[in-house]
């Protein structure tokens, strides 16, 4: 069935290349570029349908440096890691730490962000510190299939760890109380307290992370043996560290370097 | 009709069964289908990782154990709420009539998922209100809130079932009953409802085989039934086989329980067995 429709779909469009003729083919290299669209401020979807975010712009800077044209899909954070297996898109910009485990699936280009994660609790909450001791027996919250909700797993043994679809949720349900803490990304949780529903909540403090589960930091996957983009990429992130390109985005979004050290 | 006369009747001759337009793409879309079960055979004994067995086995026991507890109980007391519905949707009360109706109307006519998401989310937003009339407690736990809007939701569908099915046995046959002095309540019990039930059967078995297959949706709300368990195992090994092996227990779910539909069937139609 699925080489069926394979064929239904290239049949049109073999048609329109030779239309179209194949000397603008060269010209510019088309990538198609997987995001979640559901972590602010790295990716969302604006109220109009368009994205905008961290992840957004450096996938943008990126896509110039290569004199690439880019097009932004988005795609459930659960199954973004097959969508790019099966070619829905080529990469994927969505703030994904580099781990072991995803890197038996996919390769990765170096790092282009590395930030803490933190806990945030409720301003009268009475957890005294981020140790596992002093969160036993408390509810924490995290997004599901990610390293966050993996490093609370097995770090917070004693703590109910429930997990949710997107960071969305997990917010829902802190405002609406069932949540003693929430786990994630400092940035992430800075943006949530920002907002009007983040007024009941305090970061309780930032977490050292475990290299075994967050890896050196985050990363744009590939589906594996792609080396070519891989290095292009690589490139650019390279270019617009030196150029300053980075640094314009940054300072958009962030008051420190979020590249880390 | 004698042997004689039955002998001398002249049969039409036996049409050879050629490859005709039909069989050919009957026996092709099997022949696809059969290869198609080979290639999955083949990929679970390929991908098959005593590790992945040993670490999830367990969790898709208790994601199991979670999904049938949710069904269980939820089709259970939809079942109950489901008689007061039924009874008001058939009612000659206009506004009990219309209320019964909304309520299925609204929700057969919107997605499980929503409803979900909507009692657990949105009323968890009206928190100070519930905790006001001690309710907080109860909607706190995603639990119950899952079994609360599938109970609302399964009960809708029950209800359904059940006024249709009390309404194909014969007005006939409560005026007969009311003719020979029974009550209206022993002509439902004795005389009605058991007629009734043999046409609710199936869409009964239905109905719980939706409902498991619905539920599916409840890791939303942070339950870790099957599929939750699921995803949360192919979000750490990125294999298929993962969704294999839910897809499989999901089948002998549904399997067991079309086999129990058949035999309760069996047995409460005999008398219309010749």
């Amino acid at each position: 069935m699925r080489i069926s429709r394979r064929i239904a779909l290239a049949l049109p469009a073999a048609a329109l290349a030779l239309a179209v003729g194949s000397a603008h083919a060269q010209d510019m290299m088309k990538l198609k570029i997987g995001t979640e669209g559901a972590y602010p401020p790295f990716n969302n979807l604006t109220a109009d349908g368009s994205l905008e975010g961290f992840d957004i712009d450096i996938a943008k800077a990126l896509c110039e440096e290569m004199k690439a044209e880019c097009e932004f899909v988005t795609q459930d954070w659960d199954g973004i890691i097959p969508a790019l297996q099966a070619g829905k898109f080529d990469a994927i910009v969505a703030s994904m730490s580099i781990t072991e485990e995803r890197k038996k699936q996919v390769d990765f280009t170096n790092k282009y962000y590395n930030t803490p994660p933190a806990l945030v609790v409720p301003k009268e909450s009475d957890i005294a510190g981020t140790t596992p001791e002093d969160l036993a027996g408390k509810v924490i919250g995290a997004q599901g299939s990610t390293t966050h909700a993996n490093f609370a797993e097995t770090t917070f043994t004693d703590s109910d760890v429930k997990v949710y679809p997107t960071a969305e949720e997990y917010k829902l349900d802190m405002v609406n109380g069932r949540l003693d803490a929430v786990i994630d990304d400092i940035i992430v949780l800075q943006e949530f307290l920002d907002s009007d529903d983040g007024a009941c909540c305090k970061v309780l403090g930032t977490l050292t992370p475990r290299e075994d589960i967050y890896g050196p930091g985050i990363g744009i996957a590939v589906r594996q043996g792609e080396d070519e983009l891989r290095e292009k990429l690589n490139a650019a992130i390279t270019a617009i560290r030196e150029n300053g390109k980075y640094k314009e985005i940054n300072d958009k979004y962030f008051t420190f370097d979020a590249y880390g050290d | 009709m004698s042997a004689e006369a039955q002998a001398s009747v002249e049969r039409p001759p036996v049409v050879k069964k050629g490859w005709t337009r039909a069989r050919t793409i009957g026996v092709v879309l099997l022949t696809i289908w059969a290869a198609l079960g080979l290639a999955v055979l083949g990929f679970m004994i390929n991908a098959w990782d005593p590790d992945i067995f040993t670490r999830y086995a367990p969790r898709y026991l208790s994601g199991l154990w979670i999904t049938v507890q949710l069904v269980v109980v939820s089709v259970f007391l939809g079942a109950l709420l489901s008689v007061p519905i039924a009874l008001g949707r058939s009612s000659k009360n206009k506004l009990i009539g219309a209320l019964a109706y909304a309520y299925v109307y609204f929700f057969r006519g919107t997605p499980l998922l929503a409803q979900t998401f909507l009692v657990y989310y949105g009323l968890g937003s009206f928190r100070p209100e519930l905790q006001a009339v001690g309710l907080w407690t109860f909607f706190r736990e995603a639990w119950y809130c899952a079994v609360f809007a599938f109970t609302l939701n399964t009960a809708a569908y029950q209800a359904e079932i059940l006024r249709g099915a009390i309404e194909s046995v014969g007005k006939g046959q409560w005026e007969a009953a009311a003719a020979m002095g029974l009550s209206r309540f022993q002509t439902a019990r004795k005389i009605i409802l058991p007629q009734a039930l043999i046409v609710a059967l199936r869409p009964y078995g239905n109905e719980i085989i939706l409902m498991i297959k619905g539920s599916a949706i409840v890791a939303i709300i942070t339950v870790y039934d099957l599929m939750g368990e699921t995803r949360r195992a192919y979000a750490r090994t990125f294999d298929f086989q993962t969704y294999i092996w839910a897809a499989i227990i999901y089948l002998g779910l549904v399997e067991i329980l079309r086999n129990a539909v058949d035999w309760i069937e069996r047995r409460i139609t005999k008398h219309l067995k010749r």
